[in-house]
């Protein structure tokens, strides 16, 4: 589904990725985990378009997306969320996720601004969308809420529900248990199976090692830049070098 | 075309370029302490000149006091229009900033024309004004003057910058507010100093260039347009670059309103402007620095 | 939904009898600027307050279509019906083709490059005296004639154009509650997260600043058709500055905030009369003051303000 080949950063003398490369299959949830440092958030934002590699490529769905800008890997239906939640925080919760369904319809400046009756099923169409989405994160009672308004694990549910308005066949999270409490967390882990469930290739930078072990197909480890390990979340576990990686201490 | 004709022009560019140099740098030098384009910046030449009438009309001080006296009066409307309308600001959005800024610069300018009204003013020349003939060209005391002063400050600056502590505390904080702050320097203390050594040299730019071209309330607008263009060829430094960027836009300004077109000269540095800010946005010395745009 | 509809029939309403209450007179002339003022007003707001790109030389745009318009037919006695569009498109893809290279700047850079855009216009206006006369003026410019009526009275300007702006405010409405207004917003709250999710924030930046510039252009060319007579002095950065005032002290993101800060600033000089010479310092003043204590504008601030005030009474009463 999406594989990266031998991806290099070098920022000016420090090299962040050396030859990284590994594949993440259709319908998989997989982790990319590794110390602080290691390059996860580089690489993930060289995968959606926010910086460029120095080298290698990025093949999603055998096409390579190198260097594609971020609107036109959500075009392709790849999408992404952020660590630090980047709400539309002037716009409602409703709002928010409506934005996400913008790919999905083409009614344009003039359609819109002369209301014409297309552009108005559009608007109900989307609306509705909106309101399935939010049902499916759990969160449809916060609809007319201003999303600056939101705590942070509502909000981190309102960003992941505006990603699947974008109707992606993969998405990638960036931390996404990062500021939850362990009840959101769990939460979290059975909203990330549900996507699963929908068909929908999930891939994680995480730092929280039961989340991942927990749901994870996959896991990759990356540590000083490079791979360290690939495989099953039993046979991360029982590596002695990624072990030795984390020196033990994580949670 | 004569070489005569061009080396005047020339000549005259030149030190109508070391004005937009001295403004540029007190653009440049806030810019890097807070992050903050002073559209207000033009008012201070203007309070320069203004404020140097005075002293010399209403107060009958000799220049030589009047100017100092000027110089210290711009520094405190600096030092009142940080302290009123910056530092106070809740929500430092750029867009506010602009607007803050840009409405703190019609106040003054508002006030400025109530005290000394619409006309333009004369301010004698420092030391008189037989022409001085170099080549083939002619040149005033005053030019003379603006270029020696410019001198002078650049050298201060550089003094102050890289050889006193509060120079080199304040451009830590140009590189880095949050590192400055967290060893100890008190970063809002460096923004009032930004202004202050701003508006200061701001006042002394309107005040070497008003004999030569009058003092009037609405000076500043465009003035301060042209420093920050030097500024911006020059990457936003507060040194040579932007000095070299002044220098270059008033030599070519100079050379375009004698060779092509006197009514367009203002365009000049605005299509120079606009052409930076395109093509090479981090200006003409500067490393490219993805933040900027 | 229902509401916003009928907040703008009643809106529209009171515009269209407003004429019989301040029968003749010169604040009929008022209201007309007003009108037109409003329109410049929100075409702004559609790009600072909703895009949250900052243009400061709009003025240049509304002249453009003034002059444009003005040499069309005052010269060249062209149709204005025909001129208007012409102009009105030319306007549009001039701003469409700066828009791409000025909206890669953000923030003070583009405020900076938009003053000197503007500034260049106006320089042309002054120049190219064989086109526009210079700092003269051009006059001579045609009325504008609908089935053999001649637009040539304050009430008859008023009603045209008011007409033209309220279904600017009704297109811009529309636009602002839709698709694309809400990825308008977008941009302006997090122009990453945007284009995560597939919006394509640079066409639409470009966009916006095109429909910005072509609203402004009308404007122009309705005001030339009203006045008869433009000079650059109009058009100048002052005025520039003036639109921005209307749209923050009315309310960015707001289209009738856009018309509270354009009435406001258009009948306060008039208020005003002797004190002429204070309209800058007052500018100055309200844009200081709006951005530190009422940023969102009076279109928010009064009703929070009024709020408070209630809130204190009942309170002193407990």
């Amino acid at each position: 589904m999406l594989e990266v080949s031998g991806i290099t950063q070098i920022f000016g003398g420090v090299t962040a990725l050396d030859a990284v490369s590994f594949s993440m299959s259709k319908g998989d949830i997989t982790g990319v985990i590794g110390p602080n440092g290691a390059g996860k958030t580089t690489l993930f934002n060289i995968i959606t378009g926010i910086y460029h590699q120095t080298a290698g490529s990025v093949l999603l769905e055998g096409k390579d997306v190198s260097g594609f800008p971020p609107e036109r890997l959500a075009r392709l239906a790849m999408v992404r969320t952020f660590q630090n939640i980047e709400l539309f925080g002037g716009m409602t919760v409703l709002e928010n996720v409506m934005v996400g369904m913008h790919t999905g319809s083409s009614a344009g400046l003039l359609a819109c601004a002369l209301k014409t009756p297309w552009s108005i099923s559009e608007e109900r169409r989307i609306r509705n969308g909106a309101r399935k989405w939010l049902e499916f994160a759990g969160i449809i009672d916060l609809a007319d809420h201003t999303a600056g308004s939101l705590p942070f694990g509502k909000g981190r549910l309102l960003e992941i529900a505006r990603a699947l308005a974008v109707e992606p066949r993969i998405i990638l999270m960036d931390e996404p248990a990062a500021g939850l409490n362990s009840q959101e967390t769990v939460a979290l882990a059975q909203l990330i199976k549900r996507i699963r469930a929908l068909g929908i290739t999930v891939v994680l930078v995480e730092h929280d090692m039961e989340l991942v072990m927990d749901i994870c197909d996959r896991i990759v480890v990356l540590n000083l830049g490079r791979k360290l390990a690939e495989g099953t979340p039993r046979e991360i576990q029982g590596s002695p070098e990624v072990i030795a990686a984390y020196l033990g201490d994580d949670d | 075309m004569q070489f005569d004709q061009i080396l005047q022009y020339t000549l005259s560019g030149l030190s109508t370029g070391a004005i937009y140099a001295l403004i540029g740098i007190g653009f440049s030098i806030i810019y890097n302490a807070t992050g903050i384009i002073n559209f207000a910046q033009g008012e201070f030449v203007m309070l320069g000149g203004l404020l140097t009438l005075s002293c010399l009309e209403l107060l009958n001080l000799p220049l030589w006091a009047a100017i100092p006296c000027a110089v210290a009066v711009s520094t405190v409307v600096g030092i009142l229009f940080e302290r009123l309308a910056i530092r106070p600001l809740r929500h430092p959005t750029p867009i506010n900033l602009v607007i803050i800024t840009i409405g703190g610069s019609i106040l003054i300018r508002g006030l400025a024309m109530l005290v000394w009204g619409k006309d333009t003013h004369a301010i004698p020349p420092f030391s008189g004004d037989n022409p001085i003939a170099i080549g083939g060209a002619t040149i005033l005391p005053q030019h003379l003057w603006i270029l020696a002063i410019t001198l002078i400050i650049i050298i201060i600056n550089k003094i102050y910058f890289y050889h006193t502590i509060s120079g080199k505390a304040m451009r830590a904080c140009s590189y880095n507010r949050r590192a400055a702050g967290l060893v100890g320097i008190d970063v809002k203390r460096m923004v009032l100093f930004s202004f202050i050594i701003s508006s200061a040299m701001g006042a002394i730019a309107g005040i070497i260039i008003a004999p030569l071209t009058m003092t009037a309330y609405d000076v500043g607008v465009m003035i301060g347009l042209k420093g920050f263009c030097a500024a911006i060829i020059g990457g936003m430094s507060s040194g040579i670059s932007t000095v070299i960027g002044g220098l270059i836009l008033g030599v070519l300004e100079s050379l375009g309103a004698g060779l092509i077109s006197s009514g367009y000269k203002d365009a000049i540095a605005f299509i120079i402007l606009l052409l930076i800010l395109f093509i090479r946005p981090q200006g003409l010395f500067g490393k490219a620095d993805s933040e900027r745009v | 939904m229902k509401r916003d509809l009928l907040l703008f029939i009643s809106f529209s309403l009171l515009v269209m009898v407003a004429p019989q209450l301040f029968s003749g007179g010169y604040l009929m002339n008022v209201l007309v600027f007003v009108g037109i003022n409003t329109m410049l007003a929100i075409a702004l707001n559609l790009l600072l307050g909703y895009a949250g790109q900052i243009s400061l030389g709009h003025a240049g745009f509304f002249g453009l279509g003034a002059y444009l318009s003005g040499i069309l037919t005052a010269t060249y006695g062209v149709n204005p019906w025909i001129a208007m569009p012409v102009a009105a498109v030319v306007v549009g893809c001039l701003a469409g083709l700066i828009g791409f290279p000025i909206l890669k700047l953000k923030g003070h850079y583009l405020a900076m490059a938009t003053l000197g855009l503007g500034i260049i216009m106006y320089i042309v206006f002054n120049e190219t005296v064989e086109l526009t006369g210079g700092p003269s003026g051009l006059s001579g410019i045609p009325n504008l004639k609908i089935a053999g009526v001649t637009f040539d009275s304050d009430v008859k300007n008023y009603y045209l154009i008011w007409g033209v702006t309220l279904a600017v405010m009704l297109f811009s409405l529309n636009l602002a509650n839709s698709r694309v207004g809400r990825a308008l917003r977008a941009v302006h709250d997090s122009e990453v997260a945007a284009q995560v999710l597939g919006v394509n924030a640079r066409l639409l930046k470009v966009q916006i600043f095109a429909l910005s510039a072509v609203i402004s252009s009308l404007a122009g060319s309705l005001y030339a058709h009203t006045m008869t007579f433009i000079s650059p002095a109009s058009f100048g950065f002052n005025f520039s500055i003036e639109l921005l005032t209307m749209v923050v002290i009315g309310g960015l993101g707001s289209i009738y905030g856009s018309f509270l800060g354009a009435a406001l600033l258009t009948l306060l000089p008039e208020i005003l009369r002797g004190a002429n010479d204070y309209d800058i310092i007052i500018y100055g003043s309200l844009l200081i003051v709006m951005v530190m204590y009422m940023p969102g504008g009076l279109v928010r601030g009064i009703p929070i303000l009024f709020r408070k005030i209630v809130r204190k009474g009942e309170g002193d009463h407990a």
